[in-house]
């Protein structure tokens, strides 16, 4: 008997974020649809109590069933039989359990059936059901198909599919790699041809790495102009499985995330509807869609760092050796303190990020119904910006933090924590794919970097030292303010020796210094709010204040010519 | 008539499984106070058992029919988000102090008025009391068959029902015709959670009494949208006779209750011979323990 969402009071603090009420009230245009649906909120405080309770659902069935089935999902795993993916026993109880609560589709509109929920609350589901199982996050969280056939699809395909998600609780794939196009999508060779005749497209390949292959419904990246080899050839196509023309080659024996299933999929005529317009399957589509996955494995990554940090500390109080508890010495304390630290930076950052996409997607729903006033245009076009350069960053330091939170738990749990009785040792290994899918760390930089070039994170920065604060923070914000000068300082270093390669050399470090000052703020932040957070976010600026000075160093004291001693 | 109309008996109770060391008051009796009011286990498993009927069987209602206090209404709610179809709270401050045979007196009187029906399904026991009077009892005032210990529904017509039933030594199937009432026993499937929808879709729903009392915003709703009234039910709507209600209803006075809390000292040290196994399975069989 627990509950994920009410025994986790940080959650219910991300929610009650100030900015959440212009979130909602977009969201729900006005509480437009108070008086067509039976489930629709009639104002904020009737919207906020609903997800609170909705998430109070998820939290029981994350406590109750996932995290009591994790075990023994990572033990059973998929396997195919007669073609179909079938998934580990629990795997399946835990889908049943979420699909007769109502809990897919949560963020369509209610017109198809979905409970139009704002992204965020979407996001902290996601983060509930990972800390149960990390594996089993990632069925339930391709409900983000769908919300993707909702952004580009027709009307007609949005009829037919949509209601599948949020009726029939339909499961949900991206097919997006193969095995020569893997963070290379443009590769893609996958084909989609025009079947004159039939009036239909029909898809053809082979698709690898495809998480929750034999799903109900797929979206699928194919190339469908001729003789073209770059992203400017491929379309987004979505399959219903109700054909059957595809065969389960194989499904992935993977490290972790083992409930999970990984498949090798081969198309043979399998026909499928055209999402949106030709040519925009990976520049506009398949972006989008990797974008919320990406916020999805932030949401993930957290959940496992939240299981990890609780693990750790509940061992680290009970463990006694030498005479008391292993708690009270300075190597194990501190240990936890840096994860601590770590768990809430990374949750700060995943709802400030989710925030500007809600902000942003709410705006381009609107667009649908109404040309936008300017002032409208011009933030939609800001948070555009925040979205875009905080979700690689998100990415990117929540998974290598749930990756290090992961790796000391272990170490705090000493020889015990390496056998398999404790869960610690699983939520390694589910940790170490975080830092890999939906575009590798190194990818995420990539993204990133244009935050530190564009000054997307200076001019954020610069927005969160306005803030008011108690005069017991202000301390923070004077090593923040200087945490600010050495990276603007560091980063026009570098930019300005122009030189791509010593850019791309030195990027994670710039990227990472503006993720500590950017998250050393929102900490400092939380504080106004919550007093719990002060001590986290004195401890984690400090080290984030070494943590910058050590990169400075390093930055400042490399020139083109050492890159010659690292080059392999 | 398409489906069945069922009814499921649900009591509020203590929440007796987590109890803590101030669970009891020093006389002995239950400190309502220290405990949250749940949805009495076996009574969500009946739920459960209806709405699975109700999944099976278009045209199936399901009404949540309790006694108790204002506040248990809060488990005609519980039930209204887990798909039944309404709830009637009986409550009336002359039912205080009711016993089994007073209780059961009370809910047999308003499924009369509920008339017809098909089927009668609630949990076997309620963990505040542990009787598994109730049902049993009510079941002997209408004057239909029951059945106890139901784990499963195996089959329903329009004439009869099957039923399998969870005994101490192992199962049988029976079938009796409808209507019955049937208890359901723990090792039934657990309840199915509550439904997102209809949640908000009824967390609004209350009675007349929490409509006056309380400060909930959206009482022009109520107008508008009739299931979000929770029916209450008093000892008039029942045209119950006041003598077999409340303590007056009630034979069973409670002599004393006493707080048992085992220590260390109780537990017994047994060496590895084989007749000193053989003797502590025969105790713990004895005392069903065990088997």
């Amino acid at each position: 008997m627990s509950n994920f969402y009410s025994d986790n009071k940080h959650i219910k603090f991300h929610l009650g974020h100030p900015l959440m009420k212009k979130i909602i009230s977009m969201r729900e245009m006005d509480f437009a649809d108070k008086d067509n649906f039976e489930y629709a909120p009639r104002d904020f405080e009737d919207a906020i109590d609903s997800y609170e309770k909705v998430l109070e659902i998820v939290g029981e069935i994350a406590g109750d069933i996932i995290s009591e089935n994790a075990e023994a999902v990572d033990k059973e795993g998929p396997s195919i039989v007669n073609n179909e993916v079938k998934y580990a026993k629990g795997t399946q109880e835990n889908y049943d359990a979420l699909k007769q609560a109502g809990l897919i589709g949560l963020s369509l509109p209610r017109k198809y059936g979905g409970l139009n929920f704002a992204n965020t609350a979407f996001v902290m589901a996601n983060e509930i059901v990972a800390r149960a199982d990390a594996g089993f996050a990632n069925i339930w969280g391709l409900q983000d198909c769908a919300e993707t056939i909702n952004d580009f699809a027709s009307e007609d395909i949005k009829e037919e599919f949509l209601p599948k998600f949020s009726y029939g609780g339909a499961t949900g794939a991206m097919d997006l790699t193969e095995p020569d196009a893997g963070s290379d999508l443009q590769a893609v060779q996958f084909k989609a041809t025009y079947d004159q005749e039939n009036d239909q497209w029909i898809l053809n390949g082979v698709k690898r790495f495809i998480t929750n292959g034999d799903a109900d419904i797929s979206l699928v990246l194919a190339r469908s102009e001729e003789d073209t080899q770059d992203a400017r050839g491929l379309s987004l196509y979505v399959y219903d499985r109700s054909h059957k023309a595809v065969t389960i080659r194989r499904i992935e024996n993977k490290l972790g995330i083992k409930g999970s299933p990984t498949c090798e999929l081969v198309f043979k005529n399998a026909p499928a509807k055209l999402i949106g317009s030709r040519k925009f399957g990976l520049i506009k589509y398949v972006m989008s869609l990797m974008n919320a996955a990406r916020l999805g494995i932030g949401a993930q990554s957290v959940g496992i760092a939240e299981a990890a940090y609780r693990e750790a500390l509940k061992y680290a109080q009970e463990r006694s050796q030498f005479g008391k508890e292993i708690i009270q010495f300075p190597a194990v304390y501190e240990m936890l303190s840096v994860m601590k630290g770590k768990l809430f930076s990374s949750r700060s950052l995943l709802y400030e990020t989710s925030r500007f996409v809600d902000i942003y997607k709410s705006y381009q729903r609107i667009t649908d119904d109404r040309k936008l006033e300017p002032e409208e245009r011009k933030e939609m076009k800001k948070y555009q910006k925040l979205a875009d350069g905080f979700t690689p960053l998100l990415k990117m330091i929540s998974s290598e933090y749930c990756n290090q939170i992961a790796y000391d738990a272990i170490q705090v749990h000493g020889g015990t924590g390496y056998m398999k009785d404790f869960p610690v040792e699983r939520l390694f290994r589910d940790a170490r794919i975080t830092s890999i899918y939906e575009g590798t760390t190194q990818l995420q930089v990539v993204a990133a970097i244009k935050g530190v070039t564009s000054n997307i994170f200076l001019d954020r920065i610069k927005e969160y030292e306005k803030e008011s604060l108690r005069p017991e923070l202000v301390f923070l914000r004077k090593i923040l303010i200087k945490m600010t000068a050495e990276y603007e300082q560091t980063a026009q270093n570098v930019i300005e020796m122009k030189d791509d390669e010593l850019l791309d050399f030195h990027a994670r470090r710039l990227v990472e210094m503006a993720g500590n000052i950017i998250m050393g703020y929102l900490l400092t932040l939380d504080a106004m709010q919550d007093d719990e957070y002060q001590n986290v976010a004195e401890a984690f600026i400090r080290r984030a204040e070494a943590n910058n000075k050590e990169k400075v160093y390093y930055i400042n004291s490399t020139e083109q010519r050492d890159l010659g001693i690292i080059k392999q | 008539m398409k489906g069945y109309k069922i009814i499921v008996l649900a009591k509020q109770v203590p929440d007796t499984r987590n109890v803590g060391k101030d669970a009891m008051k020093a006389n002995g009796t239950v400190n309502r106070a220290a405990l949250p009011a749940v949805f009495n286990p076996e009574d969500l498993k009946a739920l459960e058992q209806a709405l699975r009927i109700k999944d099976e069987n278009p045209g199936t209602t399901v009404t949540l029919l309790t006694m108790g206090p204002g506040r248990a209404a809060e488990i005609i709610r519980e039930g209204l988000y887990r798909g039944a179809d309404d709830g009637i709270l009986i409550t009336d401050r002359k039912f205080a102090g009711s016993d089994t045979l007073a209780t059961s007196y009370a809910i047999s009187l308003a499924i009369k008025k509920l008339s017809p029906y098909d089927l009668i399904l609630s949990g076997r026991q309620a963990i505040d009391g542990d009787t598994a009077q109730v049902g049993p009892q009510a079941a002997e005032k209408i004057g239909i068959p029951q059945i106890t210990y139901c784990e499963e529904v195996v089959a329903i017509t329009k004439k009869s029902i099957q039923i399998k039933r969870r005994l101490e030594r192992g199962v049988e199937t029976v079938e009796a015709p409808l209507p019955v009432l049937v208890t359901v026993h723990g090792s039934a499937p657990d309840c199915r959670s509550r439904n997102a929808k209809l949640l908000m879709k009824y967390k609004h729903a209350e009675t007349v009494t929490e409509r006056q009392d309380g400060t909930d915003d959206y009482l022009e709703l109520h107008d508008a949208r009739p299931y979000l009234n929770i029916h209450e039910w008093t000892v008039d709507d029942l045209n119950a006779d006041e003598e077999w209600l409340g303590l007056s209803g009630s034979p069973t006075k409670v002599k004393k209750v006493t707080n048992v809390v085992f220590t260390a000292k109780e537990s017994k040290v047994l060496g590895d011979k084989d007749d000193e196994i053989e003797e502590l399975i025969q105790e713990l069989l004895e005392n069903h323990t065990i088997g």
